[in-house]
């Protein structure tokens, strides 16, 4: 650039003169204020934090070994609620897939419905109205809590399943649809054998953000009323606040016990992503 | 292999025949009127210019496409009866694609044996030694284990027309079936269609290979703007077409710099 500088500007070109940096040298003073910027931001909030507060309430030691007896059986449960709606949501979901795509309006017209409604409420009506509105409406009262919660959480993930699964069975390239069918296999068989398998592959790193979702959805299971040896993580977080000093220590141990989940989960579909993307390219 | 009545092949007339067949996509004419008959052991390619309607005609040979009007008979059925059972032909009509359109989710021996096994109903064993027969013959004997994205362009058309075979198929549609491969191995590919010809297949070919067609096909049809313009014997439509616009075709493909 400073050679530019000296010469004189070619026709049609603005005086080169003008420009005292050149584009990378400005791209680098910008990125080094941007660094700056975050450790003043940082020095800023250290300095105003009261640190001394934070350690007794928020990772104070004694709180959280009192809660490390209940910690197994909430972790426990809260996997066991997860894999329960997810299996649900999951059957659901299928099913509601092919119903979108199916050549019946009706049933397209259902689908629809089902799923702008469940994905439009809190999953947390779903799962009141699942404690409370559905042994009044239909007279049944389901015993199991898993059972409830795996229905609950299952009916509002299968929405969100069923998009993601149609998506993925209109990415299965039409060819192969055409190629099973000219094998003499019925619509059903290809859906079944060529068309199911390969979006479930489709799917599969959106589908584990699914499962993410739901493992935080299943923080709502203790308005189905549970006893104590059916504790999630949050219900034990939530009395573990009532009760012991320590102030939010509890809410910071349970919430690294979902991230111990969750974590390994976002990792996996990352992974699965990059598997499926090298495979599509070969 | 005992077939079903409706589907025996009938000992005479033609494998395929088709009379006054139309379709049209929405307001779109794409076939206007195709009478073609195709005989037990005959090798018809068909040629054109693109969307001159060959990969819908073959298309409706197999109903993956719905005419709108004509009639198709294959094996004897009259296959644009609402009341034909599709499905049925479908199992001695074998078709090889452009894009191949192997599954990609399963391996190349399940490729051959899942049809064998779900529609014929035959057994593991047998689907699997029918199979591995058809991949020998296609060269492919040594790839049973491998998946589709694992192969070249040209091994995956060969191990399309293994799957189409191992169904034993009274007739095989080809569909531009080289077309989508690097030139160097189109040769692989036509070299299997050739050996299948002089086995005695039926075979309907759209194709873009003019020497191909020349050699190996019976016939040659040119079709142009939804009909056949010209039927004929191979070497006459391709080496001294009668028809203007089937040389002007030939001129554009055979000498495309306008040598």
């Amino acid at each position: 650039m400073a050679a530019t500088s000296t010469t004189a500007p070619a026709p049609g070109t603005l005086p080169a003169s003008r420009r005292r940096w050149s584009p990378r040298k400005r791209a680098r003073a910008f990125r080094a204020a941007q660094y700056g910027l975050l450790v003043l931001v940082l020095a800023a909030v250290a300095a105003a934090v009261d640190w001394e507060n934070v350690g007794t309430n928020f990772f104070n030691v004694e709180a959280a070994r009192a809660m490390l007896p209940q910690l197994p059986t909430a972790f426990r449960n809260t996997l066991t609620y997860t894999v329960a709606g997810f299996a649900v949501g999951l059957s659901l979901g299928t099913v509601l897939a092919l119903m979108r795509l199916s050549a019946v309006g009706l049933y397209r017209w259902i689908a629809t419905v089902y799923i702008e409604f469940f994905r439009g409420i809190p999953a947390l009506l779903v799962v009141i109205s699942f404690g409370y509105a559905v042994p009044i409406a239909f007279g049944v009262n389901i015993g199991s809590v898993t059972t409830k919660a795996a229905l609950a959480l299952g009916l509002v993930s299968a929405a969100y399943i069923a998009e993601t699964l149609r998506a993925g069975i209109q990415a299965v390239p039409r060819g192969q649809v055409e190629a099973a069918r000219s094998l003499g296999m019925s619509h059903g068989r290809t859906l079944r054998t060529v068309v199911v398998p390969q979006a479930f592959r489709i799917v599969l790193p959106p589908m584990t953000n699914e499962f993410i979702l739901l493992t935080k959805d299943t923080s709502l299971v203790f308005l189905l009323g549970l006893a104590v040896s059916q504790y999630d993580l949050t219900k034990i977080g939530r009395d573990a606040l009532n009760s012991a000093a320590g102030g939010l220590t509890p809410l910071f141990l349970i919430g690294a016990c979902y991230l111990l989940i969750t974590l390994p989960l976002g990792q996996l579909a990352r992974y699965l992503e990059k598997r499926t993307g090298a495979r599509s390219r070969s | 292999m005992t077939t079903p009545a409706t589907t025996t092949p009938a000992t005479t007339g033609p494998v395929v025949r088709i009379a006054g067949l139309r379709k049209a996509f929405g307001e779109r004419e794409v076939l206007t009127g195709i009478d073609l008959d195709v005989h037990a052991g005959e090798v018809v390619c068909v040629i054109g210019p693109s969307g001159s309607g060959k990969s819908t005609l073959l298309r409706c040979v197999n109903l993956l496409e719905q005419p709108t009007g004509g009639t198709v008979e294959v094996l004897g059925v009259e296959v644009t009866d609402p009341d034909v059972d599709i499905d049925r032909v479908r199992t001695h009509v074998g078709m090889v694609f452009q894009q191949f359109n192997l599954f990609a989710h399963r391996t190349v021996l399940d490729n051959c044996t899942i049809a064998q096994r779900q529609v014929l109903k035959r057994s593991r064993d047998e689907a699997e030694r029918i199979a591995r027969a058809n991949l020998a013959r296609v060269g492919l004997a040594d790839r049973a284990d491998a998946h589709p994205g694992q192969l070249s362009g040209g091994q995956q058309q060969r191990v399309a027309i293994a799957r189409a075979l191992s169904m034993d198929p009274q007739l095989m549609l080809f569909d531009e079936p080289t077309s989508a491969l690097d030139p160097e191995l189109v040769g692989d590919v036509l070299a299997v269609m050739r050996d299948l010809a002089d086995a005695g297949m039926t075979m309907i070919v759209v194709t873009h290979e003019m020497a191909f067609a020349r050699d190996v096909g019976d016939r040659v049809v040119f079709m142009d703007g939804g009909v056949v313009v010209e039927d004929g014997p191979a070497d006459q439509v391709i080496g001294a077409p009668r028809e203007e616009r089937t040389q002007a075709f030939l001129q554009r493909v055979l000498h495309p710099t306008g040598a």
